[in-house]
Order: structure tokens, then sequence, then C-alpha cells
């Protein structure tokens, strides 16, 4: 498979009470289409922060970012973006809310509305397109959020703790529901989040990454059919060595290493 | 079910102090202990009401003052918001413009009145001036303070979907600060009324209620000062009923009101 999203030689620092803080260093990956990557990693380890760079959402860093060989500089309509508030705005229904990412797509009337129609069945939300987001769920608005990130058929659906702030079931449904997305859309997924479980359940590979500086610290192929069966004893060698991976990375004797 | 009882409740127990003071008004008539030059009696007013509403003066009156009203309250609104939205779109102009507006808010708009009244006269053009220079404060800030209050995640959205700064305003800037906005053009609402009947005062109007109160004074006519007062009371009611009802429209998604706020 051809390689989709190339990342060479990413570093950013913020500037904190004259104090340089090494938010991210020496980060080189290659996404290949298709693929469904997470990154995992402690608080204060960037990977939300890498994941505003892929979206376009920060200007100052080092290295480059390339999209099918072509440098990213600021946000684009081919990469989808699920955060991890749907960040629905709240005088718009659910048909508008999707609506607002096609507002400058280059497609016409008639093809905007049957995008939106077809991503809101997507999501299973159809008999709610006139619903205004007070009226939702979060379960139902992150999977709104999820359509409006879709609806411009991005070519990679970046995601940012999507399922962090839902209940174990709910969260568990949206897992499932994405997994079936992901494989009808054959896009690109990149999911941060920092619960174990869930990286392995989705993802091809998951990505370890180190606080202090931020930093990639194992990457991890998860090489389990699917649909994969929380159960199986090699889903659960690998979340144990993915766990392992983490708390070793948290230590401070890491870091010397 | 249980909410509608105690409104009702609550509409009842309010309804207590005007009822008795209609029955003190009634009774001090009834005992024969009013003096007429002080106070004028329900059957008077009510008299005096009747002709003025059968003659069409009292319409004449009430349409004078709502009219530099409006017209002043639309001005100072129009002058308000865009102040506003100008700024909030230029760090710049913020820091060069909003500290004079800001000192400006803490000189009463009265205290221009005699400034005003020289240079421009004690016509129209300076009683709408007051009227819209008073609305203009409320909107301005409330305004500001909505526009700058927007949370910076849904500013975000507007760049991830490449929204234009025009694109921005509309549609995300200026709705979220809608409730913001709301209060001001409220609170201007109401501060535009009672500096309508200031002005009408101040700049002596030949028309208008303010009018209609000053004349009754000046004639010692009661009647005609206790209508006046009567008719400001019930078109501020209105207004406020007018702006509640906009407001609960356009500020559906929210489903709560800014006037509850205020009041």
């Amino acid at each position: 498979m051809a390689t989709s999203l190339d990342i060479r030689g990413i570093a950013k620092d913020y500037a904190v009470d004259g104090n340089v803080l090494h938010v991210l260093t020496g980060i080189n990956l290659s996404i290949e289409e298709g693929e469904f990557v997470s990154l995992v990693g402690a608080s204060g380890c960037g990977k939300s922060t890498l994941l505003r760079l892929l979206v376009g959402l920060e200007k100052d860093f080092r290295g480059d970012i390339r999209l099918d060989g072509k440098c990213i500089a600021g946000p684009g309509l081919e990469r989808g973006i699920v955060f991890q508030e749907a960040r629905l705005l709240p005088w718009l229904n659910v048909e508008q809310n999707i609506a607002t990412a096609l507002l400058n797509a280059p497609i016409g009337e008639a093809e905007k509305r049957e995008r939106i129609a077809h991503h809101i069945a997507l999501v299973r939300l159809n008999g709610f397109e006139k619903a205004l987001p007070r009226q939702l769920s979060g379960g139902m608005a992150q999977r709104v959020a999820i359509a409006r990130a879709l609806v411009n058929r991005p070519r990679v659906l970046l995601l940012d703790e999507p399922f962090g702030a839902l209940d174990a079931l709910t969260r568990s449904h949206l897992q499932d529901q994405l997994l079936e997305i992901w494989a009808t859309e054959k896009i690109t997924a990149i999911f941060v989040t920092h619960d174990v479980e869930e990286a392995v359940y989705l993802s091809d590979r998951v990505v370890v990454m180190a606080p202090r500086p931020g930093r990639i610290r194992r990457v991890i192929d998860i090489d389990l059919p699917r649909p994969r069966d929380r159960g199986d004893p090699d889903y659960a060698r690998l979340r144990a060595h993915v766990l392992n991976e983490l708390t070793s990375a948290s230590e401070p004797a890491a870091v010397s290493a | 079910m249980s909410r509608n009882v105690s409104t009702i409740r609550k509409v009842r127990r309010g309804l207590v102090l005007p009822a008795l003071v209609l029955l003190g008004w009634w009774g001090i008539f009834a005992a024969d202990l009013a003096d007429p030059r002080i106070v004028a009696s329900i059957s008077d007013v009510w008299r005096y009401g009747a002709q003025m509403v059968g003659s069409g003066e009292l319409w004449g009156d009430i349409g004078a003052s709502l009219g530099r009203n409006l017209l002043g309250f639309a001005i100072g609104v129009a002058a308000g918001l865009v102040l506003a939205v100008l700024l909030s779109l230029s760090a710049w102009a913020r820091l060069a413009v909003a500290p004079t507006i800001d000192a400006l808010k803490n000189v009463s708009a009265f205290a221009w009145v005699p400034l005003i009244a020289i240079w421009f006269g004690l016509g129209e053009g300076s009683r709408l001036f007051f009227i819209a220079f008073a609305t203009f404060f409320p909107v301005y800030f409330n305004a500001m303070e909505g526009i700058g209050g927007v949370p910076r995640d849904w500013l975000e959205l507007g760049r991830v979907y490449g929204f234009s700064r025009r694109q921005a305003v509309t549609r995300i800037i200026l709705p979220a600060a809608l409730p913001s906005i709301f209060t001001g053009l409220y609170v201007g609402l109401i501060m535009s009324w009672m500096v309508t009947l200031g002005v009408e005062y101040m700049l002596t109007a030949t028309r208008g209620v303010g009018h209609l109160l000053l004349d009754g004074r000046d004639n010692f006519r009661m009647d005609q000062v206790i209508l006046g007062v009567l008719v400001v009371g019930l078109i501020g009611f209105a207004l406020h009923a007018i702006a509640d009802a906009v407001e609960r429209r356009v500020l559906k998604w929210r489903g709560s009101s800014a006037a509850a706020q205020v009041l």
C-alpha cells in the first residue's frame, strides 16, 4: 500500500516563563493509506499537539508533514477532525452542523444535500436531522461530529480522544461504529487516546509516546484479525505489551535511557 | 403541572400589593380625605383617559414618543453593533478606541444635554441623538462582551473548514454572541424609553407622553399627570413583552432568556 501521511523530523517547543518546553521532538512516522493508527501516551506526551499539527492548527514547528507527497500548511478539507468535545454549534440543527463543513467545499447544492443525508445515515442518526445539539446525548453529538468530519470525504480522519467523555457502554458501541465506517469508507484514521484497551481494539498499529520531551517510544503492530475479540489471549497479550511500554515510558528513569 | 400551579400562585401573590394600592386610592376618595390639587380620583383619571382616547389625542402623544424612541433606539443599536464588530476584528482599533468609550460611559447621557442643546438646538435631531446615545452604550458593551466570550473551540472549527473572516463573523461570532447582544438590546430598550421621557422634559417637545405629563403639571391637572404615568408604565411593559417574545423566538436553541436574567 502507498504511504498516505509522512511525518518527518517534527519538533515543537513552547516558551513558558522564559524556559523552553520541548513538547515534541524527533517525531518520524509513516502512515499507509487506509491504515488505523492510534497514538497513546500519558498526558503531556504531546499526542494531542501532534494531532493539531496534522490538522494544521499549529503553524510554528520544525520538520515536515506530507499528505500524498504534498506539504501540509494549514487546515484543509482533505483532513477531517473529531475533537474530544463534539463542538457542535448549538444554534444549528444536526443537518446544519454537518453542512458547516461543506460551506467552502467545491461542490453543488444538490451534491451537498446528498452527502449530508448519506453521512447522517452512516452514523445512524436518521430522524434526527432537525434536532438541536442540546436535545442529543453525548454519544449522538459525537456521531454528528464524526459525520461532519467525514462529509468532505477526507483522505485522513483525525480523532482526538473522541470517546473520552462518554460512558463505557456508549464508548464501546461507538468504537464498533467507527470501525464499520472506517472499513466502508476505506479512510486513513489517526486516533489519539490514553486508553490502551481502546487503542489495541481499534488499531493496526499503536504508537506509544513518552513525555518530557514528547517523543515516540515504540510502535507496536496489532496483527489481530478483525472483528476483534476482547477475550482473545493474543489480544490480552498485546494489550499487556502496550501497557507495559506505556508505564515504563512514564517512569522518570526511562527518560535518561 | 406543579409548575403551572406555582406560577398561578406567584402571579396571585404578586397582584396583592397593586390591589391594595388601588383599594387605598379608591378609599381615600370614598372617605373624602383627598386634596384634588395633589391627586385625582380613579374615576377622574378614567374619564380623562376615555376622553383623550376618544379624541385621538392620546394616540398622537403615544405615537410621537414611541416613534422617536424606536428611531433613536435603532440608530443606537446600529452604531453599537457595527462598532463592536469592527473593534472585535482589529486588535489595533480596539486598543485605540475602546478605552475612550469605556471612559465616556461614566458620563451620564443627561450631562450632555446643555451642551448638545446649545450646539444643535432643542429640535428633534437633538432628542434622537440622546436616545441613540443612551442606547449605544449597553448595546456596545454587551456585544463586545459576547464577541470576546466566543469559545476559541468554535473559532477553531471555522479555521478547520476554511471559513473566511466574513463567514466566521456571520456564521460563528455573531450567533455565538447573540445571547449577550440580546441582553444589550434589552437594557438599551429600557434605557431608551427612560431617556425618551427625559429628553421630552429637557428638550421640550410639543408632542409626546413627556409633554402630556409636563402639561398636566403646569395646569394642575392631576388626572392628566396620573394618566401619563400609567401610559408610560404600560408602554414600558409592552416593550418588555415584545422584546421577550422576539428573544425567545430567536434564541430558541438556548432554552432560556436574557430578559429573565436582566430583570
